[in-house]
């Protein structure tokens, strides 16, 4: 038994947190986010250059042909740093959808150009992942797709999405194909770009039928926002012990307070098994695929959580820093925030956990 | 990443249930669930079982043979195996004292030769059943400031004081105490680790009632008993250093994944088998809830000790990850006892003698065992100075001065 990561995969790691300690300073995040970009075009590049788009791709098409776990430890790279990059849609749901539901032409014609980052894909799954909001939903028709989905990811600046209907069915379909329209929301988080697709009458090309395909890419987006907030979340303590060391009060560093030492030492205790828990989600995918879903739905549920834990109590840790826009803090606590709706709230994704059991119809 | 069972272990599981198939009625009947029920009973039945898992290999796997143990690699998957087969066939484990879980590993790392050859094989046989004498009225967290005195006298040591909270002192043949033998040392460096025999003249044990009912500790009395010098572990004055390579191993005894994961599979039955107004409790969403909580946290849990392992087999020294084993553990725990209270409702708090009793009362029994779990080894505050000051870097508290 190996519970660990390959020195492949530690390379993967540290090649990325060489090149984001360098590029994701909070300053440029901050810049990114406040033109309402949710990307910088330079961190693209530079990751794209990584292989970053490209990870789950295989090599026939260009990728790196790579496996979820490689695609986590990239994610909680991106969380630590509260990245403006497109990823859990473009890099690992999309590229899945039609790795796993694609014919050869549609693999052809989608796959090289998403591994070298040239086309960007957003993914919209929301209301077979976490439900239909205001009634949302797709209906496919003759090959035509009329409705609304919402909450689409990586869908700002995208030029294709996968799109699931709400027979369960997957479909691809063009920027500017004729009779679809795309309105960017603004959520809490503006490192990253949500918004919603109107279709009306809008030809779209399907992928193979199947809900083993939706199922998995659900689950993928699932693991992989759990591992960026195990990134932010780990950041967000670290930034709390550092501050704690250095800000005074009474005489003393309030780190040395023990109702500050102990906030700490809850939310270390709580993020350490997270990692694992994210590890074997991913490591399912490929190598444990009857225990996916379910262990996808425990990193998930387990880890948005804790998430919430560790944003608010690292805030707190903070004191009236913590609540600054300056601090910068609050780019992690949004991030942790959004991470946790998306795809399934923590109370959604525990009864899908307690159906994949058999413990309730 | 690699977790796959391979043809060595597939061989490995069919072995342990061809085991267990062949040997399962010489198990105590008394399940390991409920033990905490009644006194332990460790003669006969027990001692031959536990004799018979040693000889197989199904405890005490990883003990080197040359002390009576069956000298295996450190193989997590089979662990793993053997647990969930005995489980499986509800058959008791092999069992996780203090004298085999805390006492025979930290005779490995700081006993002599003798020592080794003289305790290891007959305590993982449990032919010698130990105490850990640490606690003292007025040394509870601050264990360091122990009063209990060996004086020299020749060879031996004189001993005088009193120990509290010893576990199984009324049962027990041998004792791992903590002794300040050099009065004039500082704090930290006065205390010897010592080992002998309940029976040594001179000691008292006075047991405690506890809130489960059963008397599990006691206060224990030494006026002055002789023991030799040359039953100091780790040597004179030591005694500090070795306490905390015990303490190690009993809070890695105390947040172990496996008794978590046993107590979620019984909570699960529970739900399936339990009803309300004629529907089973496995049907209400918010019960389902609570459970599925759980369960995700005994997954993480059992993960991270294989994460755990893995980093120690690669000589990754232990640090965060290994700190918080205790503390989320034990707690956990303690939330299992809860739910499995709370599934049964008024059932739940019967106690003693009852037609309608479940588990013969274990789940009260564990709920309050668990949180004496949470306080003992080291409470969860202690747990947390701990993880935030040596795991995390954080600034210690200011010393008073003269404590
Ligand atoms: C079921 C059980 C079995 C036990 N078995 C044994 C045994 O076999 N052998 C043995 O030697 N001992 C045993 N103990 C004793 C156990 O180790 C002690 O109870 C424990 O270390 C706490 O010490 P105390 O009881 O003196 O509590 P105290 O130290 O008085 O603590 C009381 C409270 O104050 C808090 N506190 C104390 N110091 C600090 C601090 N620095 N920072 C923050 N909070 C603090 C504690 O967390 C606790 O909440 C057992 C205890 C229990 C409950």
């Amino acid at each position: 038994m190996d519970f660990g990561l390959s020195e492949e995969q530690e390379l993967i790691r540290d090649s990325f947190q060489g090149s984001l300690s360098r590029l994701a300073e909070l300053d440029t995040v901050r810049r990114t986010a406040e033109a309402g970009a949710a990307l910088d075009e330079d961190i693209w590049a530079e990751l794209c250059g990584l292989g970053m788009a490209g990870l789950l791709i295989g090599e026939d098409y260009g990728g790196a042909g790579l496996g979820l776990l490689e695609a986590a430890v990239v994610a909680e790279e991106l969380g630590r740093r509260v990245v403006p990059v497109p990823f859990v849609a473009s890099a690992v749901m999309a590229p899945l959808a039609i790795r796993l539901g694609g014919d050869e032409d549609q693999c052809r014609a989608w796959l090289p150009a998403m591994a070298d980052g040239s086309l960007r894909v957003g993914v919209a799954v929301s209301e077979s992942a976490a439900g239909a909001r205001e009634d949302a939903g797709v209906t496919a028709e003759n090959g035509v797709l009329s409705g609304r989905a919402l909450f689409v990811l990586d869908g700002v600046g995208a030029e294709g999405f996968v799109v699931a209907d709400n027979a369960g069915g997957l479909h691809l379909v063009r920027a500017d194909a004729a009779g679809l329209d795309r309105v960017g929301l603004k959520t809490i988080d503006r490192t990253r770009a949500v918004s919603e697709l109107r279709f009306e009458n809008t030809p779209a090309d399907p992928l193979r039928q199947g809900e083993g395909v939706l199922r998995s890419v659900i689950d993928a987006g699932r693991v992989i926002l759990a591992a960026d907030s195990l990134g932010a979340g780990e950041e967000m303590l670290r930034q709390a012990v550092d501050y704690a060391g250095e800000r005074k009060q009474f005489g003393r560093a309030i780190g040395s307070f023990q109702a500050v030492k102990h906030m700490c030492a809850e939310m270390a205790s709580e993020l350490q098994p997270c990692r694992a828990l994210v590890w074997y989600g991913a490591y399912a995918m490929e190598h444990e695929p009857a225990q996916f879903s379910l262990a996808a739905a425990f990193a998930k549920s387990h880890v948005d959580e804790v998430g919430r834990f560790v944003a608010r109590t690292a805030t707190e840790v903070h004191g009236g820093m913590g609540f600054t826009d300056l601090m910068g803090l609050h780019y992690w606590f949004k991030r942790l925030g959004v991470n946790r709706a998306y795809l399934g709230s923590p109370e959604r994704v525990r009864d899908e956990a307690a159906r994949l059991q058999g413990f309730a119809a | 990443m690699d977790l796959q069972d391979r043809a060595e272990h597939k061989a490995f599981r069919e072995e342990v249930r061809q085991f267990l198939k062949e040997n399962k009625h010489l198990a105590p009947g008394e399940s390991a669930f409920s033990f905490r029920m009644r006194p332990r009973n460790l003669a006969g039945e027990v001692r031959t079982w536990q004799g018979l898992l040693v000889d197989h290999g199904y405890t005490s796997r990883t003990i080197p043979k040359a002390y009576g143990g069956f000298g295996a690699e450190p193989d997590i998957l089979k662990s793993r195996i053997i647990a969930d087969e005995f489980f499986a066939a509800n058959v008791i484990q092999g069992l996780g004292n203090q004298g085999i879980s805390m006492l025979v590993p930290t005779l490995l790392e700081h006993g002599t030769e003798e020592q080794k050859q003289r305790y290891i094989r007959p305590t993982i046989r449990s032919e010698i059943v130990w105490c850990q004498g640490y606690s003292e009225p007025n040394a509870g967290s601050d264990l360091a400031s122990l009063q209990t005195s060996g004086v020299e006298d020749g060879d031996d040591f004189i001993i005088n004081g009193q120990k509290i909270w010893t576990s199984g002192a009324h049962i027990a043949d041998m004792i791992f105490c903590l002794v300040r033998t050099e009065p004039d040392a500082p704090k930290h460096e006065g205390i010897s680790y010592i080992v002998f025999p309940m029976d040594t003249p001179g000691i008292e044990v006075r047991p405690l009632q506890t809130m489960t009912g059963t008397p599990s500790f006691n206060e224990v009395f030494f006026t002055d008993v002789r023991v030799p010098q040359a039953n100091v572990v780790g040597g004179r004055g030591n005694g500090w250093v070795v306490a905390n390579s015990t303490l190690k191993h009993e809070r890695g005894l105390l947040g172990d994944a496996n008794r978590s994961l046993d107590s979620l599979l019984r909570v699960g039955k529970l739900l399936q088998n339990e009803s309300l107004d004629g529907h089973p409790l496995m049907e209400n969403p918010l019960f389902r809830d609570r459970f599925i909580r759980l369960q995700a946290r005994v997954q993480a849990m059992r993960l991270h000790e294989m994460r755990m392992i893995t980093d120690a087999g690669k000589g990754k020294g232990r640090g965060l990850g290994d700190m918080v084993v205790k503390l989320l553990g034990c707690e956990l725990n303690h939330q299992l006892d809860g739910l499995g209270i709370d599934i049964l409702g008024e059932i739940g708090v019967l106690y003693d003698e009852s037609p309608m009793l479940r588990d013969g009362g274990a789940w009260q029994a564990n709920f309050m065992f668990d949180l004496g779990l949470i306080i003992g080894g080291g409470t969860a505050q202690i747990q947390k100075n701990i993880i935030s000051e040596r795991g995390l870097g954080m600034p210690r508290e200011p010393k008073v001065a003269g404590a």
